[in-house]
Parts: C-alpha cells; sequence; structure tokens
C-alpha cells in the first residue's frame, strides 16, 4: 500500500499503549500517580517528581493550538501529503504539548491563530496505525 | 570560597592564542569533512605559533570523536571531551577546555570542528531517532526550520514581531558579509528580497535560514602564562557559561524564552564580572533570522519581546553601536551544520584587530552566544583582549 506519510517507527514498548489508544480512537496519555501531573512523551520516570508509578488516562481531546507552521516543502521523503501542510504545536487541556498537523481549515496564517481551540481527530493510516490530528474545535469549516 | 568566588578564580586564566577555518570554506566536494577539520587544526596551530604536537587536549563534537582527531593528527591526548550537544558544543568546550587548563589537565588545547554539511564526503549520520520517530516525522516535521518555525510564529503572537523585523536580521547580517572575503554571499540585501523569497515553513523564507556549507573551524586555548609566548597578541577567556534545557521542541518550557540561554549567560557574566550591556562587538549562532533577537533576550541585553528592535535600528550594522555577527553569519558566510566554532573565530579575530573593511574599531570586550538544537543547550564566552578585570 503506498503510504501518504512515514509510520511512527519505531514503535517502542513505553509508548505502545499510546498507539494502541490511537488505533481505537482514544488519546491515550501518561500520568505520575504520585504528584497527579499528565506529561508526555511517555517515560519510566515522572519528570516533574521523579517518580516510578506511573499511569495512563485517556485525554479529553480538546487543547488550544500553542504554534503553527506552514510547510511549503518536506524534506523527509516518505512524507508525500501534498503541501502546503499545517504543521502544529497543540497544548492539551491536561497540560503536555504535542506535535501534530492542523487539519480542516485553509494553510493561511490570516486563518491560524495561536491559541485558536483544537479537538483531536484520527487519521486511518493502516490497521494497525491511526494518527491522532488536530482540528479546529467544534468540527471542520 | 563562595560559588561566586570560584567562577571568578577561572575568570581571564586561560587565552585563545590561535584561530582558523580549513583551507577552504563554501562548497568543497573534494574534500572529507575530517579533511576540513585537520585543516583547520593545522591551520589554528601556525596561526598561534605553536606544532601540532604541543597539543595534549582535544576538544570536538558531532561526527569525529577526540579519539579520531588525535589518531588523525598523530597526538595522544592526556585530556579529551566530545560533548555534543548541538552547534552550540564548540562554544561550551571552550569552557571545559578553560577548566582542564586551569587545573593542569593539560597544556594546550584544541576546539575543533568539521562538517561536510553541503557535499556530504565522509558523512555517516546515526542518531537515536526513536522518539521523533512516532511524535514528530509521521507529521512532516524533520530538519531544523520545521521546528524553529513554530518557536519564530508564537513570539509573533505573544510580542507582535513581525516578518519584517526578522528580515531585518538577514540584512544587517548580509552587510557584514559583504565585507567579509571568506563569506558565501556578500551580494547587498533588503527586507523585500528576504519577504519575496522563496517559502519554505512560514514563517520562513529560505533567506531566513542558514547557508549549508562544508567548513572547518579550530581555536586554539592554553593558560595565561605560556600564552605570552605565541606568536600573536591573546585573547582572554573572561567568561564561560553553558546551558541545556530540552531536546524535543514539546518539552521545552517557554516557546519564546529560552532558559538555557539565560543560565548560560548568567553564568558566563557572573564569572566575568561584567553586566550584559558592556559589550561592545556581539556574536550570537544565527541559523535563523529570528535566532539572535531571542538571544538577546534571553541574555537580558533586551527586554523580552524587542530583541528585534537591535537590528532595526541598524545598531547592529557596519558602523553601528553594537556591532552583531560581523563575519555575516550563520545566515550569510557559512554553516556546516554545526556552526558554534566559527562565531568563536571571528570574536578572536575582531579582538586582535585582524578583520581588515570589516575590523570594529576599539573592540575590547566581545560576546559569543550560541545554541545547540532548538534553543535546547547554549554555550556563551566573554572575550577580551586585556588580562583586566
Ligand atoms: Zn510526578
Amino acid at each position: 500500500m503506498d503510504l501518504e506519510r512515514p509510520l511512527p517507527t519505531p514503535i517502542t514498548p513505553e509508548c505502545r499503549p499510546y498507539w494502541d489508544g490511537a488505533r481505537e480512537g482514544k488519546l491515550m496519555i501518561t500520568k505520575c500517580r504520585a504528584c497527579g501531573k499528565p506529561f508526555m512523551y511517555p517515560r519510566v520516570s515522572c519528570p516533574f517528581c521523579a517518580s516510578r508509578d506511573i499511569g495512563w488516562v485517556q485525554a479529553s481531546g480538546r487543547g488550544r493550538l500553542y504554534s503553527f507552521e506552514i510547510a511549503h516543502q518536506i524534506l523527509n521523503k516518505a512524507f508525500k501529503v501534498k503541501t502546503p501542510v499545517v504543521l502544529a504545536m497543540v497544548e492539551l487541556e491536561e497540560g503536555p504539548r504535542l506535535l501534530s498537523n492542523l487539519v480542516g481549515i485553509a494553510p493561511d496564517p490570516k486563518q491560524i491563530r495561536c491559541d485558536m481551540p483544537v479537538e483531536v481527530c484520527f487519521e486511518k493510516l493502516t490497521d494497525e496505525i491511526s494518527l491522532p490530528m488536530f482540528r479546529p474545535a467544534g468540527g471542520a469549516r | 570560597m563562595s560559588d561566586l568566588a570560584r567562577l571568578r578564580e577561572l575568570s581571564n586564566t586561560v587565552c585563545i592564542v590561535g584561530v582558523d577555518e580549513s583551507d577552504e570554506i563554501g562548497t568543497v566536494p573534494g574534500k572529507s569533512q575530517l579533511t576540513l577539520h585537520v585543516e583547520a587544526i593545522t591551520n589554528a596551530a601556525r596561526d598561534a605559533g605553536i606544532k601540532v604536537s604541543d597539543i595534549d587536549g582535544i576538544f570536538t563534537a558531532g561526527q569525529h570523536s577526540p579519539a579520531t582527531i588525535g589518531e588523525a593528527i598523530g597526538v595522544v591526548p592526556r585530556y579529551v571531551d566530545g560533548t555534543t550537544v548541538g552547534g552550540c558544543s564548540f562554544i561550551i568546550m571552550a569552557g571545559h577546555a578553560m577548566v582542564a587548563l586551569y587545573h593542569g589537565l593539560c597544556d594546550v588545547a584544541v576546539v575543533c570542528h568539521g562538517e561536510s554539511g553541503r557535499s556530504g564526503v565522509g558523512v555517516s549520520p546515526r542518531r537515536d531517532t526513536a522518539l521523533p520517530g512516532q511524535f514528530e516525522f509521521p507529521y512532516g516535521f524533520g530538519g531544523a526550520p520545521t521546528y524553529f518555525g513554530l518557536i519564530t510564529t508564537r513570539h509573533m503572537h505573544e510580542y507582535g514581531t513581525t516578518l519584517e523585523q526578522w528580515a531585518q536580521v538577514a540584512v544587517s547580517t548580509r552587510k557584514w558579509a559583504a565585507l567579509n572575503p571568506k563569506a558565501r554571499n556578500r551580494e547587498p540585501l533588503t527586507v523585500k528580497d528576504v519577504l519575496d523569497s522563496r517559502p519554505v515553513v512560514w514563517p520562513f523564507n529560505i533567506l531566513n535560514i542558514c547557508l549549508v556549507t562544508d567548513a572547518g573551524g579550530a581555536v586554539i586555548l592554553t593558560r595565561a602564562d605560556r600564552a605570552k609566548d605565541c606568536a600573536k597578541k591573546p585573547v582572554y577567556v573572561r567568561g564561560a557559561g553553558e546551558g541545556s534545557e530540552h531536546v524535543m521542541l514539546t518539552q521545552m518550557r517557554n516557546l519564546t524564552f529560552s532558559e538555557a540561554t539565560r543560565r548560560s549567560g548568567e553564568k558566563a557574566f557572573a564569572m566575568a564580572g561584567v553586566k550584559p550591556t558592556d559589550f561592545d562587538h556581539i556574536m550570537l549562532y544565527d541559523a535563523f533570522t529570528s535566532g539572535p533577537p531571542l538571544m538577546l533576550e534571553a541574555l537580558g541585553l533586551a527586554k523580552r519581546g524587542e530583541g528585534v528592535h537591535f537590528f532595526a535600528e541598524g545598531r547592529s550594522t557596519p558602523g553601528g553601536k553594537l556591532p552583531i555577527n560581523t563575519n555575516g553569519g550563520g545566515l550569510s558566510y557559512t554553516h556546516s551544520g554545526m556552526y558554534g566554532i566559527f562565531p568563536i573565530i571571528e570574536a578572536t579575530r575582531q579582538l586582535r584587530s585582524e578583520c581588515g573593511a570589516r575590523q570594529v574599531p576599539n573592540t575590547k570586550l566581545s560576546l559569543v552566544n550560541g545554541m545547540g538544537g532548538m534553543l535546547s543547550a547554549a554555550g556563551t564566552l566573554v572575550l577580551s583582549n586585556d588580562g583586566g578585570r
């Protein structure tokens, strides 16, 4: 099958629950059971308190567009989505930030604003992999 | 002894005594990066008036370990350091060399770099991509502009900085490049040229982004007592600092303010006993036009959001009150990938009054500050041409 994007590679054991969740349409994030703070990327020790007691929770999928760019060219040859593409940093309402793409809006810096509310959506790449993406909250325009 | 007294004790104990590039810089397809590296070392040794065999401390970053360099130049070093935290590693390692020299762990240190960034001769990339491979590459991220643009957009949102203001940085830097025979791009540049150049990743056009070249560079350091016997006037390391905050951009605490840079500058200024406003010459790592203004803000030279004013008002240009990036920078002179050695070379040459048409008159105190990754790490040097405090 001809994929438009590089698949997440390699899926490390520590991040497996994130990708298992995404396949089922759930945005899973890690959370420290000791200090209660959620964080991403997944790791075995809490970056806030160094506790090793880490669990997974489902995020609401809501957040704000912390920053963005509009890519007119992509260096990675395995990325074949037609440009321009909106590259995004999203801050989840739980706190952690993720890199993603902003979809459902024209790739125009006059229309896209930092801090605009966004919500997760998923793009199925294969039977195994769905990729969390974000769109303006309240559905695509 | 207080922490500050310990820092101050290092100040002015070590000097830069030799600097140079590889024989050629720019597009050099006929040479491997190891050759660029070794050329720079032999050239810097000649500049210092020392023999290569005098070198007994090797400090290098990137694909070559200090062991590779020792082998290549026929030296069995007494001290090695391969700290690799991005392009500023060489600035950080000048500080590491200062400490090693001060304590007598080595007597003559070389901080050196060679990279075939443009032609890729003798290059074999290898790094751990497990995290970006999962969380960044599937979205089209990859390559520095796709990350630094996020920092830049957020700065525009928080402070109202504009594309025109970023372009001013490129224009100012090009004015210096026009005066440097070694600079790659020397033709005049306008704000409109930058704004009309090819879009890469908004908010960056191609002229907001550094060159990609082949180049080597080296800096030789020794203790101040021994420096007096070298070929040229010594340049004193009056202060040195470093910092490291993150690698993945999602982990940067405040996208518009580099904590690594702040800490690096504070340590270097404390060691040197100077204020951020004391400098008469400044070298800032300019991989992108937005980098230098953000560094001025994190170093305390400019208020938050106001770093661009240094460039828009013409302070930074030839004849200006505070010359910045007088070699033409990574934007117009050369940028091999890990640029950090080159601002040290230029600051040293300015402090020696060797710069011909681009010489800044009466330069006494120079600031060198670089970043690694996306403002992820930082290194700062305070350099002067007298040993006074
Ligand atoms: Zn915790």
